[in-house]
């Protein structure tokens, strides 16, 4: 790499070198999920895999929101239209006849982006609450769309006979499919990376900082954030298409703007704006719902407290509460290598 | 005397009932650093937003080097060679100096739609915001943060992130608002040595250094342009001095 | 046929008050307050759930009512102290968290109290009855009739308010520009408690009023939540006008909306077919009219901010 005395390596922290992981980060994280399944599968515990499977799902939904909402600053209240969408193209496929994952989920994403442009068109015109409301107001169209059409299946939506096929794989095992959820959601991992340590992700970052001054300096900043917003439409439709295969089925609930808020949830728990942050996100959330929903019927009143608590304590979710806890303790917070840095190495080597 | 570089025919913008700008008509020509000046409310910074792009115009057309712009967006203003700097300071005060002045190169240099690139080689906005850096005088702070420069560093950097766009026309809104006199005679010294290179239209309210730095000044009144000439032929205007430098005077011996 | 437009389009009156109550409160909430607050529903699910306590306890539908309305708004009151207040002066990321969290409390902490059953409220005898509005063509429920009784006189009482006292002038003042309104010396704080009281006192108002009609349930509080976000959204946030304008507007396409496109579906599609795609299409074109009002005016119909 190039060194470069910019921003000279963790100096100082900005919006544009926090939350970026380094390869070793990234090549641990990837080891320890890859490992994972094989011990599950060792002691036969499939429950376990096919949660793995769901928790890479759900993180892949909450960063490609991530995306949008933590380095876009675009609130979106609607993903779960995407997700929804994704999942009802790959289970409308398979209900007529079509399994072939070539097909479906490149359709389930680009349907989802293509939602996300013409959603992002009429609502990125507007700022603050309204922005909130109106992707409310459109996931609301699509919930009731798929209550209502038969062809969707109404209230009990749609179920798959088998999962979606893949030349050369099986993917009706627990074991199979965790890789195939593994590999898929890894690429798009890859794909977000470089698209938030691009200029491209630079420029999105400093849109949520000072919109008018990106204007001012030459930025079509209506056209970034649109941008922004169909890739992070597409990629939850992904993370829809693979949902939809994990349970063999989808139904209207995924539309809900419950569902939503859960994912704006995850986001915040993870750390908005870091690039682990949707990850880290969904497995808390998922892993937190197992282990309590096993002791209580009461999750949600435990959950709801929770999200009380971080919102009083810790606005910017989990990460900055580690960044606090090593703060109280004296210590400088941890930093992960950085994207103007001289080297992506010197993060990882404190 | 060199050619006109910016020409405003008969702009107009409405707020509801409000007529800010009121058939606007104004030249600037190329290499001077020309003075808007007129009392609180007579429509400059609305016109400087118009002329910016962030304010679409009612009627009237604007020209850039011959060229009609009145309707383009901000960024191809911007790209055209038009770029304006802010009277309340609007930087990045989360990042570093650099970055700062980094993001204003990379919007000249593209690539914001490479949404791939990995950003190893940053040598080409590393050089546009060093020389920027250079010429600001901020070469010493440039790994700080932002937000705990002073005010007048900021105010220096505020000029930096337009200048870094490298515009043939600099749209200033009151550079020296809110600096102490050593700084705002520093923002002085800074704005004569850019005249090299840019056309300045200057809105400021400290009239010493209007008329110690403006080759021509345009004094606005209720949208419109009453009277337009050099430093000498402003003052003596009776016009002007009923209109408005009357009133400063006022306001200064009631002070 | 007539009739049963006549009908549908009183249906649609009734209903588009009952929102106006819900909107009311949350505009006036999100335009002084600057606050999006999601749990607004919630206090409508409990005011519901307590008119349906007091009925049970003293088997007596209008005390059952104005107590509702009293412990409602105290709810409001301790919340408006304990959180939103503080909330007021965060993200809008933090607001929407935070009451969302506050709906998941709200609806578990009710189903532990009153268990995941619906309850019901018996409407008072005396209103159980229909009135004969034309002579053997036309009945309506006096119930109905007696809930856009209430619905006008509110929209009446909350004009006067807003337009002829000084709370209502601080009301709009706050709403139209907050940091104008602190330095004009308004206390602000107050204001705030008061404005959540009403709003808590407006929403169990429309949830007893409506218990008699529907199940009280857990979870009802999120599906009129939608309709009244969409009312205020498209009559402008702040604006008390907009949000009555909004919510007959919502009222009738939503009702007056269900019958026509049944009908009209009916033509086309079996009757089954056509009964659920109806409401279905009904409520979808609500949610189009907000996007196309946003589309056109970015800011509402009556926008309260200049």
């Amino acid at each position: 790499m190039n060194p470069t005395p910019f921003n000279t390596a963790g100096a100082v922290q900005t919006p544009f070198t926090q939350g970026l992981p380094g390869p070793w980060t990234a090549i641990l994280v990837a080891v320890a999920l890859a490992i994972y399944p094989l011990i599950m599968s060792s002691l036969g515990q499939d429950f376990y895999i096919n949660l793995g499977s769901r928790v890479l799902i759900f993180a892949l939904a909450a960063s490609a929101l991530n995306l949008a909402l933590g380095y876009g600053g675009m609130i979106s209240l609607g993903h779960a239209a995407f997700l929804g969408i994704g999942g009802y193209v790959v289970a409308v496929l398979a209900n007529n006849g079509v399994y072939g994952a070539w097909l479906s989920f490149p359709l389930a994403i680009g349907m989802a982006a293509a939602t996300a442009a013409l959603i992002g068109v009429v609502s990125l015109r507007t700022k603050g609450v309204y922005f909130i409301m109106i992707t409310l107001a459109f996931a609301q169209v699509f919930y009731y769309l798929a209550i209502s059409l038969p062809d969707f299946g109404g209230d009990d939506g749609l179920q798959m006979s088998a999962r979606s096929t893949v030349p050369g794989l099986d993917l009706s095992s627990a074991l199979s499919f965790y890789f195939f959820v593994f590999f898929t959601a890894g690429l798009a991992f890859v794909l977000l990376y470089r698209l938030v340590a691009s200029r491209f992700g630079r420029a999105i970052v400093a849109i949520r900082e000072n919109e008018r001054r990106m204007a001012a300096i030459g930025y079509p900043v209506m056209r970034l954030k649109l941008a922004a917003f169909t890739l992070s439409g597409g990629l939850c439709g992904l993370a829809g298409a693979l949902l939809a295969n994990a349970s063999t089925s989808i139904t209207p609930h995924t539309l809900t703007w419950h569902q939503s808020g859960l994912l704006i949830v995850m986001v915040i728990l993870g750390g908005s704006g870091y690039f682990w942050g949707g990850l880290t996100g969904a497995a808390v959330y998922l892993l937190l719902e197992e282990t309590i929903a096993d002791h209580t019927e009461h999750w949600n009143l435990v959950l709801g407290a929770l999200l009380l608590f971080i919102v009083m304590a810790a606005p910017n979710g989990v990460m900055s509460l580690r960044q606090q806890l090593a703060k109280l303790l004296g210590r400088k917070p941890e930093s992960d290598a950085t994207p103007l840095a001289v080297t992506a190495n010197e993060g990882e080597a404190k | 005397m060199s050619h006109v570089i910016l020409e405003v025919d008969n702009l107009v913008k409405r707020f509801g009932g409000l007529v800010a700008t009121d058939h606007c008509t104004l030249e600037v020509k190329a290499g001077e650093i020309h003075a808007l000046i007129g009392p609180n409310g007579a429509g400059k910074t609305t016109l400087l937003a118009q002329l910016s792009g962030e304010l679409a115009s009612d009627s009237g057309r604007i020209l850039f080097e011959g060229k009609d712009i009145t309707a383009l967006p901000i960024h191809q203003r911007v790209a055209a060679g038009i770029a304006r700097s802010y009277q309340i300071t609007t930087l990045f005060p989360k990042l570093t100096v650099l970055e700062n002045l980094a993001l204003s190169v990379q919007a000249r240099t593209g690539h914001s739609f490479d949404f791939l690139g990995t950003v190893t080689d940053e040598t080409d906005l590393l050089d546009g915001a060093l020389e920027t850096a250079e010429r600001i005088g901020l070469t010493d702070v440039l790994n700080t943060i932002v937000a705990t420069l002073s005010h007048g560093r900021q105010r220096q950097l505020e000029l930096g992130m337009a200048i870094a766009c490298k515009p043939r026309l600099l749209l200033l809104d009151e550079p020296m608002a809110g600096t102490d006199p050593e700084e705002s005679q520093r923002m002085g010294d800074l704005l004569n040595t850019l005249r090299e290179d840019h056309t300045i239209v200057l809105v400021e309210h400290d009239m010493d250094a209007v008329f110690r730095l403006a080759d021509r000044i345009s004094v606005l009144v209720s949208g419109r342009v009453i009277s337009s000439g050099t430093a000498d032929q402003i003052r003596n205007d009776p016009l002007v001095i009923g209109a408005y430098l009357g009133e400063e005077e006022s306001d200064k011996s009631g002070a | 046929m007539t009739y049963l437009i006549i009908e549908q389009l009183l249906n649609g009156l009734q209903y588009g008050l009952m929102l106006f109550l819900l909107a009311a409160g949350l505009t006036l909430v999100f335009g002084i307050m600057d606050l999006i607050n999601l749990a607004h529903g919630s206090l409508y699910m409990i005011g519901a759930f307590l008119a349906a306590a007091f009925y049970q306890a003293i088997g007596s539908f209008f005390p059952a009512l104005l107590l509702a309305i009293v412990f409602t708004a105290l709810i409001g009151i301790i919340l408006e102290r304990l959180l939103y207040r503080h909330l007021q002066r965060m993200s809008h990321l933090s607001q929407v968290l935070a009451t969302f969290a506050l709906i998941l409390i709200a609806n578990e902490t009710v189903k532990i109290i009153f268990g995941a059953q619906p309850l019901m409220i018996g409407m008072p005898a005396s209103l159980s009855g229909a009135i004969e509005i034309v002579p053997d063509e036309l009945y309506y429920p006096s119930y109905r009739l007696l809930i856009i009784v209430v619905g006008l006189a509110v929209a009446l009482g909350l004009y006067l308010l807003v337009n002829r006292t000084r709370i209502g002038m601080w009301m709009r003042a706050g709403a139209s520009n907050p940091d104008m309104t602190a330095v004009m010396g308004v206390r602000i704080k107050p204001l705030f408690t008061f404005v959540f009281a009403l709003g808590a006192a407006l929403c169990a108002l429309a949830g007893a009023l409506l218990g008699p009609l529907l199940a009280v349930s857990v979870g009802m509080g999120e599906s009129i939540l939608i309709p009244a976000f969409e009312v205020i959204v498209i009559g402008g946030i702040g604006s008390m006008r907009g949000a009555l304008v909004g919510s007959l507007l919502v009222g009738m396409i939503d009702t007056v909306g269900k019958l026509i496109l049944t009908l009209g579906l009916r033509t086309v599609f079996d009757s089954a077919t056509a009964s659920t795609l109806g409401p279905t299409l009904a409520s979808m074109s609500v949610s189009l009219l907000m996007v196309a009002v946003l589309y056109f005016r970015p800011t509402g119909l009556f926008p309260a901010r200049g």
